[in-house]
């Protein structure tokens, strides 16, 4: 809001990654930083470890203390700006307003410009970033291998040989709770339009993601059937890809860019109303493409006409739809007209997505359609707002602070005595899972997207009533 | 420094993990909530028990390395910045309530305790401790004590001060010692615990706080009056003290605070007035009632443009929020936000006001102003930018001036932040030489070796006195 701006210090750093941050990090924003400590408690990696470098106040003043000269940017430097989930906590509370997520994503990309990678973690990282996620057909072939491996009794014979035995335990953990894969994605099996029941309201167009659409294919195709019984017409246009967010989490920001173009161009041409998502991590990313391609002329506006019609499942349901009726003895084949009469036969709970909760600002609306449920009751877990560890790959990559958050998330969630543990991003659910796994109290609590959870248990479709 | 002996002696006191020499804690302990201001320590240590602290406290004074003690390094005058490096002791692993004695009212915690966990434990237990400053969530009661701070409640109920009983505290010699007790009476000797409160980590290192509980008030009202003239508003403060009433809260903030403060809580504030007065009344709903009444005539005979009593606790609740957030919500204005806590005798407060503005006109620099008007703690907060060094300038010209201003109306440089660095040149000008030798008598007394935060509060030399235009 100064009317004068003030730029970038003028020095010329010997140290490469030093140069590179002083390039690519928005100095105002460092500067709007004003120390005041707001965010310390909101941090979860602050939380678990007690220490300021862990904190985003403590991460802001390195990468100051790089741009500034202060500090040379060493291995410890870069770990620490990995350890940060991304959570984006802090940005709600930081009265200043300081983009935290746009400072990390900068430095991490910076660091991935002079990233000295081995050639396993370079070759990994080149077949995943750019030769998976951008290309669905590729997504599907993986999902297929996937499928195969489960099917097969390869992974029988796997667990029982002890093959697994050779990856590290994390990684173990995570193949053992891994949903089956799916052969066909929601475009196969539900085509790419499908009808609103009863008067249109909208027509909306789903956002199916690339991990979603092959290990939640269901969750999907729950999504569009979920989307028209409250009275959208939804479209489902082939040519999207990968949101990109993996990417610019990871310091991969061009690739991140090229994907977003892609996606812009797909939904403009479906030209619809709103574009749904039903993954809080890819939502955040697509509510921002306008800043991603902000200084990219030939498409920044075209990315702010995407931008703006961005919006969580939960979201445009409570606000837009007619949200149906839901029963949780629906999903036992109750009548419908025994359902109200019935006490809460069910408690649920829920994990807030962070980034459908820090970035999308969407935390209110699935609680208002889990409220709505007959027969089940509704228990906030304490500190429900707060980061399961999942954080995108996080929990591959630093699976030992990942590890600790799960923890104590649990503790949480145990205590709620919940039947069902929602969630609305593909990575908390898989979290979850695994927490329910590790640390859960036996076969009587189940994790499940919200959107699974609500679908099955319609009591009076939209369309009908 | 290098890895010495002095380093391995302080590793094998705390440990391997708890003390730490490299760039990145010494980057991370740099700083605190006071702009411009960054010193690197040589070491940080996150000591786990008295007796470490003591144990590091010994090594330090045997080497003659200075130590600054901190909890979360949210202050607001530079007080916990290392200027002459040596070592950062951060508190934050010492942080458990050891004792809430419900027969006696106090509660006996360690100093890292964050104040807003202790706050809400003591209420749930149906009791009440009611310093709040603003920065309650992450502020530590160790940092509370160190540079006593105050809140939205001090005019009614105190601040930290008046709520520190006793202390066990490490001195610069590595030697511990205990200060009051649990005790409503105790005059022993010269009261070293009121000492201690306030003396920003200059004197001893606060190891243990003995803190006294109060029952809370059963009822508690809230309101707002707007105002359209500035001077009807801090006039109103004056006549509700005159009226023999002392209300719990009682919060000011102008226009461009206002603007910012509604900004970033989207309260619907009203943007069209000038000052707006935050009140709040407890004690039995009886006399919570008839003040809250009495009041609002108050209010308006001071032509108050609208008077709103918050209909429930919720509504409370958001407004009380909006005050806390006024020092961060400006922040929003421009890069840089330096907030001063001059303070003045609460009859004087409308000329405060008038003299803020005048300052600020003068210097043609932006300053909003808030604050607990009813124990005259005013917040005059300059939005500016740290890379403009022209326009700093003027800022902390108009700043001298404005601690000049202050102290002609009888009133004080620092209500609650604490001296620091930031007013270390202004002290004088409000105790005098004759005091300010003897605090330095004091310091001596406790610190010799100049070891214990060194640098604050006593600046190097004096700064000159801004002669006023008007005198």
């Amino acid at each position: 809001m100064s009317s004068q701006t003030f730029g970038k210090p003028d020095i010329e750093h010997a140290n490469p990654l030093a140069r590179t941050m002083l390039k690519k990090l928005d100095y105002d924003q460092l500067t709007n930083c004003m120390r005041c400590g707001f965010c310390l408690p909101a941090c979860p990696t602050f939380r678990e470890t007690g220490v300021e470098p862990e904190s985003p106040r403590g991460r802001i003043a390195l990468m100051k203390a790089v741009v500034d000269g202060v500090m040379e940017p060493d291995q410890a430097f870069e770990d620490q700006m990995n350890h940060c989930l991304g959570c984006r906590a802090c940005e709600p509370v930081c009265p200043a307003d300081v983009k935290y997520g746009q400072l990390i994503e900068q430095t991490r990309d910076a660091i991935e410009d002079h990233a000295q990678h081995g050639a396993v973690v370079k070759g990994t990282r080149k077949l995943f970033f750019r030769g998976i996620f951008p290309h669905q057909s590729r997504m599907k072939l993986l999902g297929k291998s996937l499928r195969l491996y489960q099917k097969s009794g390869l992974q029988k014979v796997a667990r029982g040989t002890g093959v697994m035995k050779l990856f590290p335990a994390h990684m173990r953990e995570m193949e053992q709770i891994l949903p089956e894969a799916a052969s066909k994605g929601v475009v196969e099996r539900l085509g790419e339009r499908y009808p609103a029941k009863g008067e249109r309201i909208a027509t909306v167009a789903l956002f199916r993601g690339c991990i979603m659409d092959v290990l939640f294919a269901d969750t999907n195709v729950n999504t569009v059937k979920l989307l028209s019984e409250a009275g959208f017409d939804v479209v489902i246009p082939k040519a999207q890809g990968c949101c990109g967010a993996l990417h610019a989490h990871s310091g991969e920001m061009d690739q991140a860019r090229e994907l977003a173009r892609v996606n812009v161009k797909a939904f403009m041409d479906a030209g619809v109303d709103y574009i749904v998502s039903n993954a809080g991590g890819c939502g955040a990313l697509l509510v921002e493409y306008d800043h991603l391609l902000h200084e990219d002329e030939s498409w920044a506006a075209d990315a702010a006409w995407f931008a703006k019609r961005v919006v969580d499942i939960s979201t445009i349901l409570v606000e837009k739809g007619r949200v149906p009726a839901f029963a949780e003895a629906a999903a036992e084949g109750a009548v419908p007209e025994a359902v109200a009469s019935i006490g809460a036969s069910a408690t649920i709970t829920y994990q807030d997505s962070c980034h459908l909760r820090n970035v999308m600002k969407g935390s209110v609306a699935p609680r208002k359609l889990m409220k709505s449920v007959a027969g089940a009751q509704f228990c906030e877990m304490r500190e429900s707002d707060r980061c399961c560890g999942s954080a995108g790959i996080y929990n591959v990559t630093q699976p030992e602070m990942a590890g600790q958050i799960l923890e104590h998330k649990m503790e949480h969630a145990n205590a709620t005595g919940a039947q069902y543990l929602l969630t609305s991003n593909p990575g908390c659910l898989l979290q979850m899972k695994l927490g329910i796994d590790k640390h859960g109290r036996g076969g009587d609590m189940k994790a499940m997207h919200i959107v699974d959870y609500l679908y099955e248990r319609i009591a009076t479709p939209g369309g009908e009533a | 420094m290098t890895e010495t002996a002095l380093a391995s002696k302080l590793r094998a006191i705390v440990g391997e993990r708890y003390y730490r020499e490299d760039m990145e804690a010494r980057v991370a302990h740099s700083y605190d909530g006071t702009p411009m201001l960054q010193a690197l320590p040589d070491g940080v240590v996150y000591p786990s028990s008295t007796a470490e602290v003591a144990a590091v406290m010994k090594v330090l004074a045997e080497h003659r390395v200075p130590l600054v003690s901190r909890g979360s390094g949210s202050n607001l005058c530079g007080g916990t910045v290392p200027l002459e490096g040596g070592i950062v002791m951060v508190m934050h692993r010492m942080n458990r309530i050891l004792e809430v004695d419900l027969e006696n009212l106090t509660a006996t915690v360690q100093p890292g305790l964050i104040t807003a966990e202790f706050i809400a434990h003591i209420e749930s237990l149906g009791l009440f401790y009611p310093p709040d400053p603003s920065s309650m969530r992450i502020s530590t009661i160790g940092g509370n004590i160190a540079e006593c701070s105050g809140g939205l409640r001090g005019l009614k109920y105190g601040t930290t001060k008046d709520y520190v009983i006793g202390l066990e505290a490490v001195l610069a010699s590595g030697e511990i010692i205990r200060t009051g007790g649990k005790l409503m009476k105790d005059v022993a000797g010269y009261d070293l615990t009121k000492l201690l409160v306030g003396s920003e980590g200059t004197l001893a290192i606060i190891t243990e706080a003995t803190l006294k509980l109060v029952p809370p008030p059963r009822a508690k009202k809230t309101m707002l009056a707007m105002y359209r003239d500035l001077y009807g508003a801090a006039r109103t403060v004056s006549r509700i003290i005159e009226a023999r009433i002392i209300p719990a809260t009682l919060e000011f903030m102008d226009n461009p605070t206002i603007r910012v403060v509604d900004d970033f809580a989207k309260l619907g504030l009203p943007l069209d007035m000038e000052a707006i007065l935050l009140i709040e009344q407890d004690g039995d709903p009886e006399a919570v009632e008839r003040d809250i009444a009495l009041i609002e005539e108050i209010c308006i005979a001071e032509r108050a443009d609208r008077v709103q009593v918050a209909a429930d606790r919720e509504e409370a609740e958001r407004l009380l929020t909006a005050r806390r957030s006024a020092f961060t919500a400006l922040a929003r204005l421009r890069p840089t936000t330096i907030l001063e806590d001059a303070t003045v005798p609460r009859s004087k407060i409308a000329d405060m006001v008038l003299r803020i503005n005048e300052i600020a006109r003068k210097y043609n620099v932006t300053i909003a102003t808030f604050g607990h008007a009813g124990d005259g703690n005013l917040h005059p907060t300059a939005t500016t930018d740290a890379r403009d060094h022209d326009e700093v300038h003027r800022v902390e010209q108009a700043f001298a001036e404005i601690f000049e201003a202050s102290i002609e109306l009888g009133g004080t440089i620092t209500g609650e932040h604490g001296v620091g660095i930031v007013k270390a040149p202004y002290l004088e000008w409000k105790v005098g030489t004759a005091g300010l030798d003897m605090m330095k008598g004091i310091k001596q007394a406790f610190d010799p070796h100049r070891l214990l935060n060194p640098g604050k509060l006593f600046a190097k030399e004096t700064r000159k006195r801004v002669v006023l235009h008007h005198e």
